[in-house]
């Protein structure tokens, strides 16, 4: 099976994040990783090749700093990356997103596409459903299991509430990855050297401008969330802090 | 004529679920500050009951749109059917739950109608003749306020809890009921949906519990996860979890609290090395009183929480617990 892995870079989860001037996006200067449910989409696509044969691709679209989780990507065993290379890609909304990334691999011929369910900084959840819409391909989200079938795949969705469901699908399609569908592998020695020496195909805004729109949402502000409730805050030693909140368990809270 | 708002409720198994109803409070507020007209729609295989029963509420019509093929849910069915209502009935604004169903289908019908969502949304503002919608962004570290640059219909999700459907007002009398049989052909349909199961039966119902002890990534490893269990025990509580913890198994999948996991109202939630990112808020916020403790001054779970602790756990936690089997006796 032929597997695209679209993968995002995101802002690390523990750093501290600060807004632009205009309050429209934040400060760019902090430290980015591979968003989160797209290691378990990159995991999964690897598992598949393992198991069936083929080829797994990594695509992500950002600026230079971004190709880092196309490296990792091919360390832990991708065969090949895509980047769409621009500062331009990160103000795109999910749907031109999405049209880049259809443009970007008209030539090629994949059996399944990837993504995580959604992304740590956005989290529109919505860049892979509406990638099957531009493709006319069949899709399913949240998926937990991927079994091959004669007619296509057989795969686990997650519903709410501890509910799942089985569903077939016929290829080529579109997945979204749910987190904790497989254990995350770490690159190893080898394969961060082996990397180096695997294909990068570089795609630049040009290359897909005739593909990419104006955005159909804007963001007009960001901000600090307006804080709903009155958060009383605990301080001093820890052995102080344990008394203040043994006194509000018992007197405010009465489950001592 | 005045634009239309098409609030579009999710059914299952015969039953419109909450989030459905506060969707409805919703687009009532927003029509009664836009002067809107609000008409809603339910979807399914003999959904007639469940439209009347929408009828009854503050709304100008109710469409039943029917087909065979739209039970069990598909996207490809839904999306088509749904196209057909959208270019008859022409909304403005389109505005569903962002449950796990809507979020399988809604981008697609979008994209089919040239158009985009602004999902998983919190709240909206009227500014001018503008209407923006405020969904949280870097796992709940900002608010955005987000408004439409393209032709309608527009579409917006809402996320659960986001409004009060005890807000939901009644209508002065029933309102019609429209009954839309939609076409949809056979070799639309690609994919082929299995029966819906449970797994394994769930050991933990959380939803029960009075007071819950719940760990995030700050527990940092697996052998910690005792800490929390001891500080459960002293309380009297269950031991809870955010997904990532469950996800690496230190903690069962039932002790899972969150969007994928189980929602829960206790009189005490305690949140250990808990970031706060929506997926586990959603599940939680309802709890009466909320005690956080997070090295993070920044973690969004403080937004939320009613007593703070910015510190390390590990070093909160063990006199704590002393204190707590101090005051038991």
């Amino acid at each position: 099976m032929k597997i695209l892995v679209c993968i995002k870079q995101v802002p690390q989860k523990d750093t501290p994040l600060k807004l632009n001037e205009y309050g429209t996006w934040i400060r760019e200067d902090v430290s980015y990783e591979v968003n989160e449910p797209d290691a378990f989409a990159l995991e999964e696509a690897l598992r598949q090749k393992e198991k069936h044969g083929g080829e797994v691709v990594a695509i992500t679209a950002g600026p230079a700093r971004s190709q880092q989780v196309l490296r990792e990507a091919l360390a832990k065993g991708a065969d090949r990356a895509i980047h769409l290379e621009d500062n331009a890609f990160v103000g795109l909304d999910a749907f031109n997103t999405a049209r880049a990334f259809a443009a970007a691999i008209k030539d090629e011929q994949f059996d399944l596409i990837f993504t995580g369910l959604q992304s740590d900084d956005y989290g529109y959840a919505q860049t892979g459903v509406i990638l099957a819409e531009l493709l006319g391909w069949p899709h399913a989200t949240i998926i937990m299991q991927i079994e091959k079938t004669d007619a296509g795949i057989r795969v686990k969705r997650e519903l709410e509430a501890g509910y799942f469901q089985f569903v077939d699908i016929p290829l080529p399609a579109v997945l979204t990855i749910q987190s904790g569908i497989n254990k995350l592998r770490y690159a190893t020695l080898i394969g961060i050297k082996q990397a180096k020496n695997k294909p990068m195909r570089k795609v630049s805004f040009d290359d897909v401008k005739g593909a990419v729109t104006g955005n159909l949402q804007k963001i007009e502000r960001l901000y600090i969330p307006e804080k709903t409730k009155n958060t009383e805050y605990m301080e001093g030693t820890p052995s102080e802090i344990a008394k203040k909140l043994v006194d509000k368990l018992r007197n405010e809270v009465h489950v001592l | 004529m005045p634009d239309t708002i098409l609030a579009i409720l999710e059914q299952r198994q015969g039953k419109l679920s909450r989030v459905s109803w506060e969707t409805l409070a919703a687009s009532q507020a927003i029509c009664a500050e836009t002067g809107w007209t609000l008409e809603a729609a339910v979807i399914g295989n003999s959904i007639g009951n469940l439209a009347t029963e929408v009828a009854g509420k503050k709304v100008s019509k109710v469409y039943a749109v029917e087909s065979s093929k739209l039970e069990p849910y598909t996207p490809d069915a839904f999306v088509a059917a749904l196209k057909q209502v959208l270019q008859s009935k022409q909304p403005k604004l389109v505005l569903l739950p962002h449950t796990y169903q809507v979020r399988d289908f809604i981008p697609k019908l979008a994209t089919a109608m040239k158009s985009t969502v602004i999902s998983d949304c919190v709240g909206y503002k009227k500014d001018g003749d503008k209407l923006v919608f405020t969904r949280q962004m870097f796992q709940g570290k900002f608010s955005a306020d987000v408004s439409f640059t393209c032709e309608a219909p527009w579409f917006v999700t809402f996320q659960n809890g986001a409004f009060r459907g005890d807000k939901l007002e009644a209508g002065t009398s029933a309102a019609p009921v429209e009954t839309i049989n939609v076409e949809v052909a056979d070799d639309i349909v690609r994919t082929k949906p299995q029966e819906i199961f449970k797994e394994a039966k769930q050991a933990v119902d959380l939803t029960q519990a009075e007071i819950i002890v719940s760990v995030g990534r700050g527990i940092k490893e697996q052998k910690n996860i005792e800490i929390a269990k001891q500080l459960a025990e002293a309380l009297g509580g269950e031991l809870a979890a955010s997904r990532p913890i469950c996800d690496s198994g230190w903690l069962p999948m039932d002790r899972q609290v969150g969007s994928s996991g189980q929602t829960v109202a206790p009189k005490l939630y305690l949140a250990l090395g808990i970031s706060g990112a929506i997926q586990h808020v959603v599940g939680m916020k309802a709890a009466r009183t909320i005690i956080a403790i997070n090295k993070d001054s920044e973690a969004p779970i403080f937004e939320i929480a009613d007593y703070a602790v910015v510190g390390n756990l590990f070093d909160i936690v063990p006199p704590l617990i002393e204190e707590i089997k101090k005051a038991r006796g």
